[in-house]
């Protein structure tokens, strides 16, 4: 007989014992540990995934504050560049205002300057005249100043246009009083010599008042009825006036102009 | 010369005795669970591990893809009953390589044990899986008229799957005998080659067979089509 029956159970019983025994030392270790290897496996990628995923959070959240940052700068660069420009703009409008003031301050000081200029020029020359009339006037006739003047106005009433005549007659002949006023007191002499020669040039008969007037400035003049004649030396001295002033407009202007513009290109 | 290892009496007492099968089977079995215990002892759920490590595991999920290859869907569960199958079968060859072994499995009563650990097995696995009910009613499917001939296939089978593995290995041990008689030198060691390869081949024939047993009993419910759930609306 090739079957042992207690053999058979005693097999039975070893086999049962070794399952149990190969279960409990080989398959339940090893299961577990390859179990535990692929879960930690798993993890480990897990948590890389996780530290890359916020690793990409955190790289695109970099990005988008350094894009934000990039605008800001661009927006504060933009604004300051607009600041300088209107600064530039503001301080430009400045220096034109303080030019033109400048400018307006020099013109002044320069009319000013002008003025005074003139005026002393005039007064200079009156000086000059007086003196120089004077002592040439003294020096070739050898009569004093006053006589000469009053004969070069009687002589000037004796050469009367036709003209002139009439309205002085119309004026006369209105019976008003004939006033004859000199920077000198004339002498009774020379107060006929005047009436006479009105006299003579008007054909009429003529009442005179005479007046002593300083402004005149060595000269006489006659008036009436809103009618005036006169010779002095202040009406060449206002022709002298003019002359100088003329004179003065050609040129000192120009100067003057080109000062003002050499100031602007500096301050520009 | 021994036909089987049962013949070898080391110890009697009556009906019980101390045979060469018995003894072999506890060497091999105290080799497997030592050798399991030791390499187990000291495992690592690192990615550096020792060979040995490396070496179970490779045989372990090797046996685990085996048993989901059959078609079972937790392998986990019958990795301890098919596994150990295989070992044991697998251990037993191998040691025919030591000289004065003999391998268990070539006794009939060891092919036969496992045989019926087998047939006891198929029905609990089956009862477990579909529940009482539901195995008995695999015995009379597709009609009543099949119920002999399922309770003869449980039985041959049976039969089949010890007297196999017996007569391959009892047959390799008996051929390398009585080749050492006839050529000493170099033909006995060919045959213990081959018969290395066939008690390899053996092992997995026998706990493939064992598997598809097991999973011909508790597949009738996985292969059931699903609801559709028109019909259940």
């Amino acid at each position: 007989m090739l079957i042992d029956w207690f053999t058979v159970g005693a097999q039975t019983l070893n086999f049962l014992i070794l399952v149990w025994l190969m279960k409990r030392f080989l398959y339940q270790p090893i299961l577990h540990a390859i179990a535990a290897r692929e879960k930690r496996i798993t993890d480990e990628l897990a948590a890389a995934a996780a530290k890359k995923a916020e690793a990409t959070q955190e790289r695109d959240t970099y990005q988008r504050k350094n894009a934000e940052f990039d605008q800001q700068r661009a927006e504060m660069l933009d604004k300051a560049t607009e600041d300088a420009k209107a600064e530039r703009q503001r301080l430009i409008a400045e220096a034109h205002t303080a030019i033109d003031a400048m400018r307006a301050t020099h013109e002044i000081a320069l009319n000013r300057e002008q003025k005074n200029l003139h005026e002393e020029i005039a007064r200079y020359t009156q000086r000059e005249v007086f003196a120089i009339a004077r002592k040439t006037l003294g020096d070739l006739a050898g009569i004093s100043l006053e006589a000469r003047i009053c004969e070069v106005f009687t002589h000037r009433l004796g050469t009367l246009d036709a003209a002139t005549k009439q309205v002085l007659a119309a004026a006369v002949g209105s019976s008003r009083p004939v006033l004859v006023r000199s920077a000198f007191e004339l002498s009774a002499e020379q107060r006929a010599a005047i009436l006479q020669a009105l006299q003579v040039a008007l054909a009429a008969d003529v009442h005179l008042n005479f007046a002593d007037a300083p402004d005149l400035i060595s000269g006489i003049e006659l008036s009436t009825a809103g009618q005036k004649l006169a010779w002095s030396i202040a009406d060449y001295l206002a022709s002298l006036d003019e002359h100088i002033n003329a004179w003065l407009k050609d040129n000192i202007p120009t100067e003057a102009t080109t000062s003002t513009q050499a100031t602007i290109d500096s301050a520009t | 010369m021994h036909l089987s290892p049962d013949e070898m009496i080391f110890w009697q007492y009556g009906f019980i005795k101390l045979n060469g099968t018995i003894v072999f089977t506890w060497g091999l079995m105290l080799v497997l669970v030592l050798g399991s215990k030791l390499i187990t002892r000291k495992l690592s759920i690192d990615l550096q591990r020792s060979h040995w490590q490396n070496l179970l595991e490779i045989i372990v999920t090797t046996i685990n893809g085996q048993i989901q290859d059959l078609g079972l869907a937790q392998p986990e569960k019958y990795l301890g009953f098919l596994g150990t199958l295989f070992l044991f079968v697998a251990a037993a060859s191998l040691c025919t390589v030591i000289p004065g072994y003999e391998p268990p499995t070539g006794s009939l009563s060891t092919t036969a044990a496992l045989a019926l650990c087998v047939l006891v097995a198929v029905p609990l696995f089956g009862i477990e899986d579909q529940g009482l009910r539901g195995y008995l009613r695999s015995y009379i499917e597709p009609t009543v008229v099949m119920l002999p001939f399922h309770l003869i296939s449980e039985v041959s089978r049976t039969l089949a799957l010890a007297v196999r593995l017996f007569g391959n290995m009892m047959s390799g041990s008996m051929i390398i005998a009585i080749l050492l008689t006839i050529t000493p030198f170099l033909f006995p060691i060919v045959m213990t080659l081959l018969g290395l390869l066939t008690g390899m081949v053996q092992a997995y024939i026998f706990s493939i067979l064992a598997g598809v047993y097991i999973a011909a009993a508790t597949r009738v419910r996985q292969l059931e089509p699903p609801a559709d759930p028109k019909t259940q609306q």
